[in-house]
């Protein structure tokens, strides 16, 4: 049995005028299917880089990229993405803007069944009755959750989500979160969280990597146990502190803020 | 539309008038100095005729020359939005050609297609009136955030697709802006062959009748005709943006 999400020795580099930059240097991940991974790591590591490296929109200059054991050669559509910009099109209904993927991934759906299953997502993250809505209307919080329901309506393997609660408040963003706990109860895809949130990724993941700074390679892997914090309340019990404190270790590492363990021993 | 909305701009329309009218008796100005407004009744009923003809030969070919502007400006816009290339290439020739004052090109064009008036005049018109459209277009494709590109193209999404679904409909608020900006220079453009290159058509060939024949009050009812059939057009864009691109309006 092939692991859902495979990386393997990925090193990639971007052409810029002042010569090559590199990016990632011995990016190794693995993900089971219906697993949840959270990435992490200071900015400009190249975390995007690996959102568009799983969703074939590039190519890396070297090593694997593997769904279900087969080479990403290109984009396909058993992934979906959403972004910290929610890019609804203005034009459409949040409905229609829900439902612009069916348009494009081929598919023996109605449009009866279309429109009943952007309708049932709709519900799910809790937007029943703002189907008829322009984006514009909607609140920034709300357009997250449109951005969420587009990015799973063609029910994709791989969810890929950089960054989509980032502009959002405190508030709004643990609401949000456990949002993303209903609709991983019932729908079932594999999840890439790009985060800069350290609760977010364990509240969310079942396996947190923390990529180091650039270039990137993976530096360390935290397993969330399934008994991790599920609840708001518990990211604040002992377990859930002691995980937050190796995470935040590792990432002044990547920073290179601390020395890293090797230098230590 | 609501009493108000009619109401506050013909009232405008009217204190206008009669400032006009009230400047020109104040000082006295005979009407080879300025027509006033109660010149141009008596200047339209004379001749209403000519201002129907001419009048429409006017607005046919300045609607034509905007039509291909539109397709044109759009064509090149697309050019340069899609292609980095094309734009470091074509925008320094464009704004060089835009920088010409097209009075100074009539009367090449009136040379080069000697005779074939129709066709000079939509020639000046477009020529005057595509340089908008063209970097509307190309501003707004080109603006295009990746992240819209990266929803379809990560499902597998054609070129021609994500054109047609995302970047045409998001580029439809800067190209009606454009062309608001282009009715009124089409306009621009049709009269000044028709004034500079007489050939008895059109509202500049009107206009030019009389002064020749020291018609001042005919010149000022040409210019109120001018501005009537540009509000015309105008309002008729402003009716296709709110079809086409209502959605920008918040």
């Amino acid at each position: 049995m092939y692991p859902m999400i495979k990386i393997e020795g990925v090193r990639h580099a971007y052409q810029t005028p002042t010569g090559p930059l590199p990016v990632l240097d011995g990016l190794e991940m693995s993900l089971d299917e219906g697993g949840f991974v959270a990435v992490v790591g200071p900015s400009g590591c190249g975390k995007s880089t690996l959102t568009r490296l799983v969703s074939g929109l590039m190519k890396p200059d070297e090593g694997r990229v593997m769904l279900h054991g087969e080479i990403v050669a290109g984009p396909r559509s058993t992934v979906g993405m959403a972004f910290q910009n929610p890019v609804l099109l203005e034009w459409r209904s949040i409905l229609q803007n829900v439902m612009l993927p069916l348009e494009i991934v081929s598919n023996s759906l109605s449009k009866t069944e279309r429109v009943e299953r952007a309708r049932y997502l709709l519900s799910l993250v809790g937007l029943e009755g703002f189907e008829d809505k322009r984006p514009s209307e909607l609140s920034g919080g709300m357009r997250q959750r449109a951005s969420l329901c587009r990015a799973l309506v063609h029910k994709p393997e791989v969810l890929i989500l950089d960054e989509p609660f980032g502009a959002l408040d405190a508030f709004t963003r643990e609401d949000l979160w456990q949002t993303m706990h209903k609709v991983k109860e019932q729908e079932s895809f594999t999840g890439v969280l790009i985060t800069h949130d350290l609760r977010e990724a364990i509240f969310l993941a079942n396996q947190v990597i923390v990529l180091s700074g650039r270039p990137a390679r993976t530096q360390y892997v935290l397993d969330v146990p399934d008994t991790g914090p599920r609840d708001l309340e518990h990211l604040y019990t002992p377990e859930a502190a002691e995980m937050l404190a190796i995470l935040r270790h590792q990432i002044e590492i990547a920073q290179g803020r601390a020395p890293s363990d090797q230098e230590v021993a | 539309m609501s009493l108000r909305s009619a109401f506050v701009p013909a009232s405008a329309l009217i204190v206008f008038l009669l400032l006009w009218e009230g400047l020109v008796r104040a000082n006295g100005w005979p009407n080879y100095k300025m027509a006033s407004p109660s010149d141009l009744g008596p200047a339209f009923t004379k001749h209403w005729d000519l201002f129907l003809v001419m009048s429409w030969q006017t607005l046919w070919r300045t609607v034509v020359g905007l039509l291909l502007a539109i397709v044109v400006g759009t064509g090149l816009g697309m050019l340069m939005g899609f292609s980095r290339l094309m734009r470091d290439a074509l925008y320094p020739l464009l704004v060089g050609f835009n920088a010409i004052p097209k009075a100074t090109v009539v009367p090449i064009v009136a040379l080069m297609f000697v005779g074939q008036h129709d066709f000079n005049t939509i020639l000046i018109a477009f020529m005057i009136s595509f340089f908008p459209i063209a970097v509307s277009v190309s501003i707004g494709l080109s603006t295009l955030e990746p992240e819209y590109r990266d929803i379809l193209r990560s499902l597998g999404a054609s070129q021609a697709t994500i054109f047609w679904k995302i970047a045409l409909p998001k580029t439809l608020p800067e190209f009606f802006g454009a062309l608001k900006v282009a009715v009124t220079l089409a306009f621009i453009g049709t009269n000044l062959m028709e004034i500079v290159s007489p050939h008895g058509r059109g509202l500049g060939a009107l206009f030019d009748s009389g002064k020749t024949n020291s018609d001042y009050p005919l010149m000022f009812a040409v210019l109120v005709m001018l501005a009537f059939l540009g509000i015309v057009l105008f309002y008729v864009v402003v009716f296709l943006e709110r079809i086409f691109a209502g959605w920008a309006d918040r």
